[in-house]
């Protein structure tokens, strides 16, 4: 049995972290991300987890990797200049393969920036922010309820491809309100382990199904995690046969698996229209809006496409969905971060044009409306 | 070595390790897992935690679970490791450079909080895996890479800062005194909450050639003239031109699951499994 709840997003969050497993937050105090601690310091203790503010996003990041290394769930949440602190930690957590979850509430940038204004930012900084090549999984919900079910998403995604997942939402959707059904219970990735002897056990030793069987500190497997390139059993190497191993098993687990995103990674409608309206987070409300105003004016349909899933960017899929337009319009709070990854897949015939805001304000429909 | 110290190192083909001829690190490793050995240690039960530096490559030789983090993040992860298992001994080993410059913060906070945790401090005055630069250690007037004309900069008093910042348990020895350093290791390592063993090592092939100190053995002679045992100290007071070792402080305090249960009211058994306070 659920109930319905009145919530912010990120309330939703956090809730639904500790329904997905998440027993262990560390984290540091910043705008629009606070009220995700603030939950998690009240209701975590509640379900035996423990959440711990530290002394800077760097230690956050940290200590949430030391945690799920030891076998708890972990997560953290934060705003840019937090999230720029924590890249080292999250290319740690791609190399040495722990799972976790940085949730990054965005906030007008750079530095210090607009700390209580929505902004789209971080689209290129959560995919390229850390050193070294790695492929990189984030989700962007438009509401609560998405907020809700993407933290489950984005837990399980983590825990599957046994790598940092990044939910990256905005100052409106952390802090919009909606009632929404809370499930009781939430689809948890828990893979059964088989048994392995310490000899028979490697670190990074299955090739496929990369979440569902390594141990953590503790299990008595004697294992090393290291953030130096390294070989199946953990330990570094200089080997390059090895280390192409290790870079391609990395980009492949994104890579080989992305029919896994298919089906929900976006949402659209109306496709087949000249015009195609692309957004994605709260921008995309804007856009919906500005499609019900455009078709009443204009008594016909226009085209709407809104990206669930940032990264991995299904270039190809977007192609193909894109073929019969002759313009795009692309939304977005920023300075046209996604607009070129959009250029970069569509056919070059296509006209597209942007929508940008950086002024602390949100898009709204009248902006779109006004380029149409 | 005796079989049961063996049995804490990984003997499939880490070694030989790749510290430099006479460095002070292997004698370090040698007396933490004789430490091991005398408090009967299961390896399922320890895990080291390491940051990046020479001294940080100890743990890949240890069997154990053993965790080689960031440059300066051995502290915050090992805070998460610690608290996600209670009952696992966690231990930090580290350098100047990574305990003491980039991951100063934490050390201080770690210290502050009392996470249960030993952390070894191995103090060797230079940044050795880069080739010999400046630290915070360094003293003034000492010669590295990056201060060619002397080192301008004061040294950190490590001792004052970790009693400054709250640990409870710091103790000071070298790497010439090894029976002396294994007896410091185990009692930071049997002590309930935040203890430090600060150890003063040598960096031949740096901070001794750069500074004209001598080679491995010169710089051991070097610390043995220095140290004075602080329980030999006629009324506690160092003569000049020495370095105290032993234990220099040591108080009571509860450490941060204690803390948490008592403020809370909750007792945090961790992800659930053998987590028991004791």
């Amino acid at each position: 049995m659920g109930e319905r709840r009145l919530l912010s997003g990120n309330e939703a969050v956090a809730l639904a972290a500790i329904k997905a497993g998440v027993r262990f937050f560390a984290g540091y105090p910043i705008t629009p991300s606070t009220e995700i601690a603030e939950f998690m310091a009240r209701e975590l203790p509640k379900h035996g987890g423990l959440f711990l503010q530290m002394e800077d996003e760097i230690a956050s990041v940290n200590a949430v990797i030391g945690a799920r290394a030891a076998g708890t769930k972990a997560m953290t949440a934060t705003s840019g200049p937090g999230f720029s602190l924590m890249q080292e930690g999250i290319g740690y957590a791609c190399m040495a393969e722990i799972p976790c979850l940085v949730v990054n509430v965005q906030r007008g940038g750079p530095a210090t920036g607009l700390p209580t204004k929505p902004a789209q930012g971080d689209v290129m900084q959560a995919r390229w922010g850390t050193h070294g090549d790695h492929p990189a999984v984030v989700l962007y919900p438009e509401g609560v309820e998405e907020s809700f079910y993407f933290t489950v998403k984005a837990i399980n995604l983590s825990e599957y491809l046994r790598m940092p997942v990044i939910l990256l939402t905005d100052e409106i959707v952390g802090h919009m309100r909606e009632v929404i059904d809370v499930p009781e219970e939430v689809e948890v990735y828990s893979p059964k382990r088989r048994k392995k002897s310490k000899e028979e056990y490697l670190h990074y030793g299955d090739e496929t199904n990369y979440g569902a069987e390594f141990a953590a500190f503790g299990e008595g497997y004697r294992i090393h995690i290291s953030g130096l390139t390294h070989r199946p059993d953990g330990f570094p190497t200089n080997d390059p046969e090895v280390i192409a191993w290790k870079m391609e098993r990395l980009r492949r687990k994104v890579y080989d698996n992305l029919a896994m995103f298919v089906g929900w990674d976006w949402e659209f409608s109306d496709i087949g229209s000249e015009v195609c309206l692309i957004s994605y987070g709260s921008v995309a409300r804007a856009a919906k809006e500005a499609k019900v105003i455009y078709e009443k004016e204009k008594n016909k349909p226009l085209g709407l496409l809104r990206f669930r899933v940032i990264w991995p960017f299904p270039e190809r899929r977007l192609k193909e969905l894109l073929r019969s337009a002759l313009k795009v319009v692309v939304c977005e709070m920023n300075q046209g971060q996604l607009q070129g990854e959009i250029e970069r897949a569509i056919s070059p015939d296509i006209q597209v044009i942007p929508v940008n805001r950086v002024d602390g304000e949100m898009i709204t429909p009248e902006d779109i409306l006004s380029v149409l | 070595m005796k079989a049961e110290v063996l049995n804490y190192l990984r003997m499939d083909g880490r070694f030989p390790h790749i510290l430099c001829p006479g460095c002070g690190i292997g004698t370090i490793m040698k007396q933490l897992v004789f430490a091991f050995s005398d408090l009967k240690l299961r390896n399922e039960d320890i895990c080291v935690v390491s940051g990046i530096g020479c001294s940080s490559r100890i743990p890949g030789y240890l069997d154990c679970d053993t965790f080689h983090t960031l440059h300066g993040r051995a502290l915050p992860a090992a805070t998460g490791v610690k608290l996600a298992r209670p009952d696992m001994e966690v231990i930090v080993i580290g350098g100047d450079g990574d305990i003491l410059a980039i991951g100063l913060s934490h050390f201080i906070h770690a210290a502050r909080r009392n996470i249960d945790l030993t952390c070894i401090i191995v103090n060797n005055f230079n940044y050795g895996m880069t080739g010999g630069q400046v630290s915070p250690t360094t003293p003034q007037g000492r010669l590295s890479l990056t201060t060619p004309y002397k080192n301008p900069e004061r040294e950190f008093n490590i001792f004052e800062l970790s009693k400054a910042a709250g640990a409870v348990f710091f103790a000071r020895t070298t790497t010439y005194h090894t029976m002396h350093l294994r007896s410091m290791i185990k009692k930071a390592i049997t002590k309930k909450g935040f203890s430090i063993v600060e150890v003063i090592t040598q960096c031949p092939t740096f901070f001794g050639r750069v500074n004209r100190i001598g080679d491995g053995v010169a710089m051991l002679e070097y610390f043995k003239k220095k140290a004075v045992e602080i329980k030999t100290l006629k009324e506690g007071k160092t003569p000049e031109d020495k370095m105290v070792i032993g234990v220099l402080y040591e108080t009571e305090a509860n450490d941060f699951l204690k803390s948490y249960k008592e403020q809370t009211g909750i007792h945090l058994n961790g992800s659930g499994r053998r987590c028991e306070l004791r």
